[in-house]
């Protein structure tokens, strides 16, 4: 029964799409204000039909109601409650309802947006609720999460033992938050061609939205490759894979957006950019989203499906984005974008940002389809891995960074870049330091690493040395830069962190890329292994019971000249309920390295005494590869907390909530 | 049904990461001479395991894995060099095998989109640069809405 309910919901908020639709493009085109009302009250009923769909499934997965089909071939009754829950995103057809869910939601909270013209808000709604219509209706009639099976089986078919997983259950809410957060600035992006206009209040408006997207996206990816980190088991936390590239290009363009639409919103300057950029970072997403459950992918993460499904969402994307850049062609021309500015200027710096994020895009995204063309156009397969986006990415990346210190001191319209390197000696000393120290102290010797770390120095003290700039930190009296701190809107925190944090990633990318060190070994009980400075000793083997697995559990001493360092208990998990064996990962260390320990199958010795093979890693600095875009994602959600960026709908809300106040 | 053999597709996929133990470094395997051992490992990384999803031999522990970095082994141990260890992988896998894409007319897109990119860039601001004119103010009314959304600079 709640099956059906949710089925009904589904198709209503198919319908409240439509109509959302409909009475937004009626209500602008005939300048009527309950129209377009309509319209958005529309808006928030298909996210209200959605929210019952989507409980009516996290129910059904919650009692293991195996009557659904998606359900009965992704969910256990022996599976703990939370990965349960997170089964009814686990699929390609709960992703999809995620997908809607977040769709809407965004829909809804647009819809109450105060600020926003008349015109431009009508028209974006419209644009909104077409999108969901595409989405909502690609998954009611292709790819539905309630549909009943016939005979329902008395077991479900279980979540992949890798997907069972705190952080992965985790990720794709964040990741799909990200994704499609681009859809509310593909919408406002659409509505400002429309209306022909897009000034400065505009960019303002699409920043909140695009503030939220990305810091999302990034907490998103993040996960997704700490995820990768400790489950897989293979001691790496990135790989270039194409599912992985689909994420990563929405937000390359992303990140290119926001400094865009800063220029847009201070200068009026590169406007036609910035929406060709809002357009172009949803149409990733959607690319993404296509990729990845077209199977036309080879890749770990792939959803596999029939291609009949790939076909569909090809159309939607085909539909969705080549409409919206065909109005782009013929509207953009018509743009008013003629604020001058010199080369040297912060202008400048970030139109040289947005270039090189947009060629770094370009790597991602050739790299990723080009081997699907090669082989579509003359079948010769080709592979594009991690050597060449290694290569190409880091050639675009460096120079980004070499100018980001700078960038960010620079005046607007016309810059003075000697004085902005002056105020930045302190940065680049702590640069050269930093890598001659590196270069001289750590072996085997890394000119390339010392220098990516001397990178990653110069960016982390440049903002420091920006916010001090800001503050005029020893350049007033205290008091002074008492009130100049407190002053400070959040928006110019969260750059300084968000940049902060590319330091950093930079820091540990280079380190733990360089000095990795890898040793397999077999091992008897009470034997050591070495791995760089430290010294691994098998303890002992045991037998342990998981909720739904049992294991094999080693326990591994980890020491350096004689200290303990730590211990860990890798194990290799069976999971009875689909027969599958799964290596659990120990990560153990100090402050910013980790100690990675993979225990493989046991072997028969010759003489008759069991043996391990153990694999271990010892991944530098790697703590730091997580931790910068963490701190990125906070600079940006701190941003969006700055009042001027509010989504302006607070005051609504409480109007909604005593409508005799509001009378 | 489709479901079903999409679910049996996962599951061969699925059969792929699990076994993705990565014992590139197993002793058994090694070669006797450390350094002809670090320089197979280091081809390993450029050749990918044909079976499993874009991952490098040196990554994956399916069987094929295996067997292609014995064969690299051997050929390393033989004294191949890289040039021709790679070309007797292309001979039998073809192009596919090798992650790092050769250069050639069919790949130059790899490069040079990135570059056209740069390029366009460049004569953006070449061109924007010619074209200095003041712009226009704007409304008093705008000012006044835009004075309202924003007090104080930031970025």
């Amino acid at each position: 029964m709640i099956d059906e309910l949710g089925q009904f919901a589904l198709i209503l908020a198919l319908v409240l799409s439509l109509g959302q639709a409909g009475l937004s493009i009626a209500g602008r085109f005939r300048r009527d204000v309950t129209l377009a009302g309509a319209g958005e009250g529309a808006a928030m009923g298909a996210f209200v039909a959605i929210v019952i769909g989507f409980g009516a499934l996290i129910h059904a997965f919650v009692t293991s109601d195996f009557s659904v089909m998606n359900v009965a071939a992704n969910s256990h009754t022996a599976k703990p409650l939370i990965y349960k829950i997170a089964g009814a995103w686990g699929s390609h057809e709960g992703s999809m309802l995620l997908w809607c869910f977040m769709l809407t939601g965004y829909g809804a909270v647009m819809a109450l947006a105060r600020r926003l013209p008349f015109g431009l808000k009508a028209s974006a709604v419209a644009t909104q609720g077409l999108l969901g219509v595409l989405f909502i209706g690609y998954m009611v009639f292709a790819s539905n999460p309630l549909t009943r099976v016939v005979d329902a089986p008395y077991q479900g078919n279980s979540l992949n033992p890798l997907l069972q997983d705190p952080a992965l259950a985790g990720h794709p809410p964040f990741l799909y938050a990200g994704y499609v957060g681009f859809s509310v600035v593909f919408s406002l992006s659409v509505a400002a061609l429309v209306e022909g206009r897009v000034d400065p209040a505009w960019a303002r408006w699409i920043r909140p939205w695009t503030l939220a997207a990305w810091s999302l996206l990034t907490i998103g990816i993040t996960m997704g490759s700490y995820w990768a980190y400790y489950e897989l088991g293979w001691g790496g936390w990135w790989a270039w894979d194409p599912v992985e590239n689909a994420s990563f290009m929405p937000w390359l363009l992303g990140t290119a957006l926001l400094h865009s639409a800063a220029v847009t919103e201070k200068r009026g300057a590169l406007a036609s950019w910035t929406v060709l950029l809002g357009i172009g970072a949803f149409t990733l997403s959607m690319m993404g989203a296509f990729l990845v459950r077209s199977g036309v992918l080879t890749s770990v993460h792939a959803f596999a499906i029939d291609p009949k499904r790939g076909v569909l969402l090809l159309g939607i994307l085909g539909a969705a984005a080549g409409s919206a850049l065909a109005l782009y062609a013929w509207r953009a021309p018509t743009l008013k974008d003629e604020a001058a500015f010199t080369p040297v200027s912060r202008e400048g710096a970030l139109f040289l940002n947005n270039v090189l994020l947009a060629a770094a895009t370009a790597v991602v995204l050739i790299g990723t389809l080009l081997p699907l063309i090669r082989s579509a156009i003359d079948g010769t397969p080709i592979s594009v891995g991690a050597p060449y986006y290694n290569l190409t990415f880091t050639a675009l990346i460096a120079p980004a960074l070499i100018a980001l210190p700078a960038g960010a001191l620079l005046a607007w319209k016309r810059g003075d870049l000697r004085a902005a390197l002056r105020r930045l000696w302190i940065a680049a000393l702590a640069a050269v330091v930093t890598t001659l120290a590196i270069f001289g102290l750590v072996t085997p010797r890394s000119l390339l690493a010392a220098c990516g770390i001397g990178l990653g120095a110069w960016v982390i003290v440049g903002a420091l040395a920006e916010a001090a700039e800001r503050v005029r930190l020893f350049r007033s009296p205290l008091p002074e830069v008492g009130r100049r701190i407190g002053g400070l809107p959040r928006g110019a925190w969260g750059m300084t962190l968000a940049h902060i944090g590319i330091g950093v990633f930079a820091l540990g990318a280079s380190f733990e890329t360089a000095w990795r060190a890898e040793a397999t070994e077999v091992l008897t009980l009470g034997q050591t292994m070495r791995l760089g400075a430290f010294e691994l000793r098998l303890d002992k083997v045991a037998q342990s019971f998981g909720a739904n697995f049992e294991a094999e559990r080693a326990f591994i001493r980890v020491t350096s000249a004689g200290r303990l360092v730590c211990e860990a208990e890798p194990d290799r998990r069976l999971y009875a309920a689909d027969g599958q064996t799964v290596s659990g990962v120990a990560i153990c260390g100090n402050l910013l390295d980790d100690i990675y320990v993979v225990s493989g199958e046991p072997r028969p010795n010759v003489n008759g005494t069991q043996t391990h093979l153990i694999r271990a890693y010892w991944n530098p600095w790697v703590r730091f590869v997580f931790a910068g875009p963490l701190v990125m994602a906070l600079g940006g959600l701190i941003s969006l907390t700055d009042r001027r960026l509010r989504f302006a709908v607070t005051a609504k809300v409480r109007a909604a909530l005593s409508p005799a106040a509001a009378e | 049904m489709t479901l079903v053999r999409g679910l049996q597709r996962a599951a061969i996929g699925l059969f792929a990461v699990v076994l993705l133990g990565a014992a590139a470094g197993d002793p058994a395997d090694r070669l006797a001479d450390p350094g002809q051992e670090a320089h197979a490992r280091l081809l390993f990384r450029d050749v990918r395991c044909l079976v499993c999803q874009s991952q490098s031999i040196d990554e994956s522990d399916a069987p094929l894995a295996h067997d292609l970095r014995q064969v690299v082994r051997q050929q390393v141990a033989q004294g191949r060099t890289d040039a021709q260890i790679r070309a007797f992988l292309v001979s039998r896998y073809g192009q596919f095998v090798l992650l790092t894409p050769k250069a050639s007319l069919g790949n130059a897109v790899l490069w040079l989109g990135p570059l056209l990119v740069v390029v366009l860039g460049a004569a953006a601001l070449v061109a924007r640069r010619r074209a200095v004119a003041e712009p226009p103010g704007l409304s008093t009314q705008e000012e006044a809405a835009l004075r309202d959304l924003s007090h104080e600079e930031t970025l």
